[in-house]
């Protein structure tokens, strides 16, 4: 006989990261799953929801609001207790460490909810990888206009060729131990200055 | 953040060979709230006190007591500044992750305040004729009244924010409301508002009121939302605030680390009680990294200049902040054990055997004297009686006796006589 389906509750102020978490969760076969970005009436949600297992993420400064909510749903029989498995250390840190908490309805079997928070804890790891991958690039972009500029300049107040200037920036780059963009910089700067 | 969350040297504490050799590495990771409570622990960084003793201390911000407590359960962080409440609740098996913190150093006295919009206030000066100077109980009798014509008229009563629900603000308000003759659990409804949210709630309308620390309170004052109607000297002067949690098996193993620690702490704490200091402690505490918050208000506050609103009513506040003075950084038990009581009186803990146990054991002057001497011991003991002496009063008058934690209860007009609170004859 299947056990009935969880109710899940994910808070998260990121839309886009509550919705790789809801994805997930729907992947999984979870159909009762609620989210919301904002903890505004978040106590009136919870009494009307009574989710099993709620996902917040660490960041979000209304945990310490949820506490006080807890505690005083304790007094009407519904205990809520953080994390499943208090031994099982690794996935504790593990979850810390992508950015992850969760409150558990207390004495729900460990094996139904683990995977849950398996899973929040690898969304919030990939959608962490994704952010990190996205400030690389626009970084690169970045970098590569500076570079553009910085020929430009050289062009034009050196009589250089294209190629002459980037081979300049490179030489100085090389000359100097620092990336070709850093050297960009200070031609751009310097430039700047100077005119 | 999470680059600071891959150096992991609380792994040394689980690694026991490495106790032959040593304590590990000196470098402890210590979360913290950004707070002017959390002066001692930013000053020990920043003005060499710990680099003295040979730590070195990495000071991780974060958002919330929830977080700070489960980094510290964890093993995220050695140590942690924490509300003074938060050991004796994990001691106790409240909340939703209790797990065993003690503390061997308390962060000083003061800081908290009470702030009500200056819609209540002026209400509570028609209702009740409030003059300018009057005191926090005159205040809370007034809102009393106000909040009896609210329930008369059937109108919204307030709803008054505060920090945690084992939290130094929690008991403060409560006690204030209390002493006025308000129930907290009936007359009004308390909610959690992180505290650099209280200002703008209290602008929005959000929240009527809030119980939080420093400076926020003066934060809503100077921009004329709010009006300062208590200080925490006001409730009990030398009630306990912020604390230095860490866990007892890490205290344990460490012991050479923890006396280091207090050490470097003693002095920083002696340091921030200097007024010459203060100058070069506000500007540090208001940077991005710490505070983030003005570089003024952070003087006034350190100074205890306050202003109660906009209009240019000020109080200054004789110690609003004592980092050291006074035994301020010794953990004594009596306090955690009011601490317990007040937790009792709102249905919070029951009276037990364990319990008076548990709740003492979170505070652990032990450690302290081992570190620092028994010259920095106050006198009276460990255990003694509360707000019997002139100038350390309790605002309603009441004695706390820890050896009767069941009758102090009892004497309160104004408790949670439902679910868990005293019987009376547990103990």
């Amino acid at each position: 006989m299947p056990a009935p389906d969880l109710t899940i509750l994910v808070i998260d102020e990121n839309a886009i990261r509550a919705s790789i978490i809801e994805e997930g969760l729907r992947e999984a076969g979870h159909s009762k799953v609620t989210v919301i970005h904002e903890v505004n009436g978040v106590a009136k949600i919870i009494e009307t929801l009574k989710p099993d297992v709620i996902v917040i993420d660490i960041e979000n400064p209304n945990r310490d609001m949820m506490e006080h909510l807890f505690q005083l749903t304790r007094t009407v029989s519904r205990p809520i207790a953080m994390f499943v498995d208090r031994s099982d250390t690794a996935s504790i840190e593990a979850a810390v460490e992508a950015g992850v908490s969760a409150y558990v309805v207390d004495g729900l079997k460990k094996e139904r909810v683990k995977p849950i928070l398996d899973m929040a804890v690898s969304r919030f790891n990939a959608f962490s990888r994704l952010q990190r991958e996205l400030a690389e690039a626009k970084s690169a972009l970045e970098e590569r206009k500076v570079i553009e500029r910085a020929k430009g300049i050289l062009m034009k107040m050196k009589g250089l060729s294209e190629e002459e200037a980037f081979a300049l920036l490179r030489q100085s780059a090389m000359n100097e131990k620092k990336k070709i963009a850093e050297i960009a910089q200070s031609v751009v700067t310097a430039a700047g200055l100077l005119m | 953040m999470s680059m600071m969350t891959k150096i992991d040297s609380s792994r040394d504490a689980l690694s026991a060979p490495r106790r032959i050799i040593g304590e590990g590495p000196k470098i402890l990771r210590a979360g913290f709230i950004p707070l002017v409570d959390a002066s001692v622990l930013i000053a020990a960084v920043e003005f060499g006190f710990a680099t003295k003793e040979g730590l070195t201390l990495d000071l991780v911000r974060d958002v919330s007591w929830a977080n700070v407590r489960d980094r510290l359960a964890f093993r995220q962080f050695d140590i942690a500044h924490m509300l003074s409440p938060m050991p004796v609740a994990s001691m106790l098996g409240l909340g939703s992750n209790p797990s065993p913190t003690i503390t061997p150093f308390s962060l000083g006295r003061g800081g908290n305040a009470i702030t009500l919009s200056l819609r209540l206030f002026e209400r509570m000066r028609e209702a009740a004729g409030l003059s300018e100077t009057a005191n926090a109980l005159d205040n809370a009798e007034a809102l009393a009244v106000v909040v009896r014509q609210m329930k008369e008229r059937g109108e919204p009563l307030p709803t008054l924010g505060m920090t945690y629900p084992f939290s130094s603000h929690n008991y403060e308000f409560r006690y204030w409301l209390a002493a006025g003759g308000i129930d907290p659990d009936k007359d009004v409804k308390l909610v959690v508002v992180p505290p650099p949210l209280t200002s703008d709630a209290l602008a929005a309308g959000a929240i009527d009121g809030f119980c939080v620390g420093a400076p926020w309170n003066m934060v809503a004052s100077e921009r004329g939302v709010g009006r300062i109607v208590a200080a925490k000297q006001d409730i009990w002067p030398s009630a306990p605030e912020k604390v230095i949690g860490m866990r007892p098996d890490w205290a344990e193993s460490h012991p050479e680390t923890v006396s280091r620690l207090l050490v470097a702490l003693d002095a920083a704490a002696r340091w921030c009680d200097r007024p010459e200091n203060h100058d070069a402690l506000a500007e540090v505490l208001a940077d991005a990294r710490y505070i983030a918050a003005p570089v003024d208000i952070i003087r006034h506050v350190l100074g205890g200049q306050f202003s109660l609103d906009a209009r240019g009513n000020r109080r200054v506040i004789d110690r609003y902040f004592t980092f050291h003075e006074g035994f301020a950084n010794y953990p004594r038990p009596s306090q955690a054990l009011w601490i317990y009581s007040q937790m009792i009186r709102w249905g919070q803990a029951r009276l037990t055997e364990e319990g008076l146990q548990a709740a003492a054991s979170a505070y652990r002057p032990d450690l302290y004297r081992t570190a620092l001497g028994k010259a920095d011991m106050p006198e009276g003991g460990d255990i003694r009686v509360e707000g019997n002496v002139e100038g350390d009063r309790f605002m309603d008058g009441h004695v706390f006796d820890p050896s009767d934690i069941g009758d102090y209860v009892d004497r309160f007009a104004v408790r949670s006589r439902s679910g868990a609170g005293s019987n009376g004859d547990e103990v």
